[in-house]
């Protein structure tokens, strides 16, 4: 497919990313840039100046929501993407309503238990919608350990082992890989069956 | 019986068992888990209930934090 074709595809999707720290802002610029038409963004959180060694903000924008300055850096990125954002901590409810009409959902949460609980949520009440969650991207080296598998709907992108921790920090390298293998993925489940 | 773990396939010297039993089986010793059998969820309280039978497909994500 040539690149007009693929976004003449993509422009006509909708992507949810639930979560903007180091995987959904730079999931979501990867997608803004290839030109998916709809991203539906969420986050509670402000940006603090340690976000900044690998989330997709600016040093003046500490202190800020992250949600909607996500959503005026997509919009300098790619101004043609149609960006809806939510400032808001998400559960199962949320979820449902916020992202029923996506194409594809991204899992871009921080938190173990958030990870779950989206999961869940998604498998067991929206269970059409492809779920592309990251899991183990910690640390620093060993490209090789970070990979994609999926089981049905449900896509599995990083290492599965590597937790954060004090001597295990997220740092850019690694958590930009897994957000790029993410909207890799998502790009994948979007064109699939399209003409090549 | 035999069942796919993961994507890749395990001999287990047992008739049945719940996915309970599979996870302390496997020494899986993970607070957070993902369990889908047969590409159904099964939640933490349905796991010493729903049974694994030769031939299942049986899914286990470990979460961990970071993003």
């Amino acid at each position: 497919m040539t690149f007009d074709q693929i976004k003449q595809v993509i422009s006509q999707k909708t992507v949810g990313i639930a979560g903007c720290g180091g995987l959904g802002s730079n999931c979501a610029v990867a997608l803004a840039r290839v030109g998916v038409g709809k991203l539906i963004i969420a986050d509670f959180d402000v940006i603090d100046e340690s976000n900044l060694n690998r989330q997709y903000y600016y040093f003046d924008q500490v202190g800020q929501k992250k949600s909607y300055t996500l959503q005026d850096n997509l919009y300098f990125v790619n101004s043609r993407v149609e960006v809806v954002a939510h400032d808001k901590k998400l559960g199962t409810a949320d979820i449902k309503r916020i992202y029923k009409g996506c194409d594809v959902i991204v899992e871009a949460f921080d938190l173990a238990e958030m990870k779950e609980m989206i999961i869940e949520t998604v498998l067991e009440k929206m269970p059409g919608i492809p779920l592309v969650v990251g899991v183990g991207m910690a640390g620093w080296g060993d490209n090789n350990s970070l990979r994609t598998r999926y089981e049905g709907n449900l896509y599995i992108c990083g290492d599965e082992r590597s937790g954060i921790s004090e001597k295990l920090p997220p740092l850019a390298p690694r958590v930009g890989i897994v957000a790029n293998m993410q909207a890799n993925q998502v790009l994948e489940i979007l064109l699939k069956g399209e003409l090549k | 019986m035999r069942i796919t773990l993961n994507n890749r396939e395990e001999q287990i010297d047992k008739e049945v068992m719940t996915v309970q039993e599979l996870i302390d089986y496997k020494n899986f010793s993970f607070k957070l888990l993902v369990t889908k059998v047969n590409g159904k969820l099964v939640k933490k309280d349905q796991r010493d209930r729903v049974i694994i039978r030769d031939g299942d497909k049986v899914t286990v994500l470990h979460l961990v934090s970071g993003g």
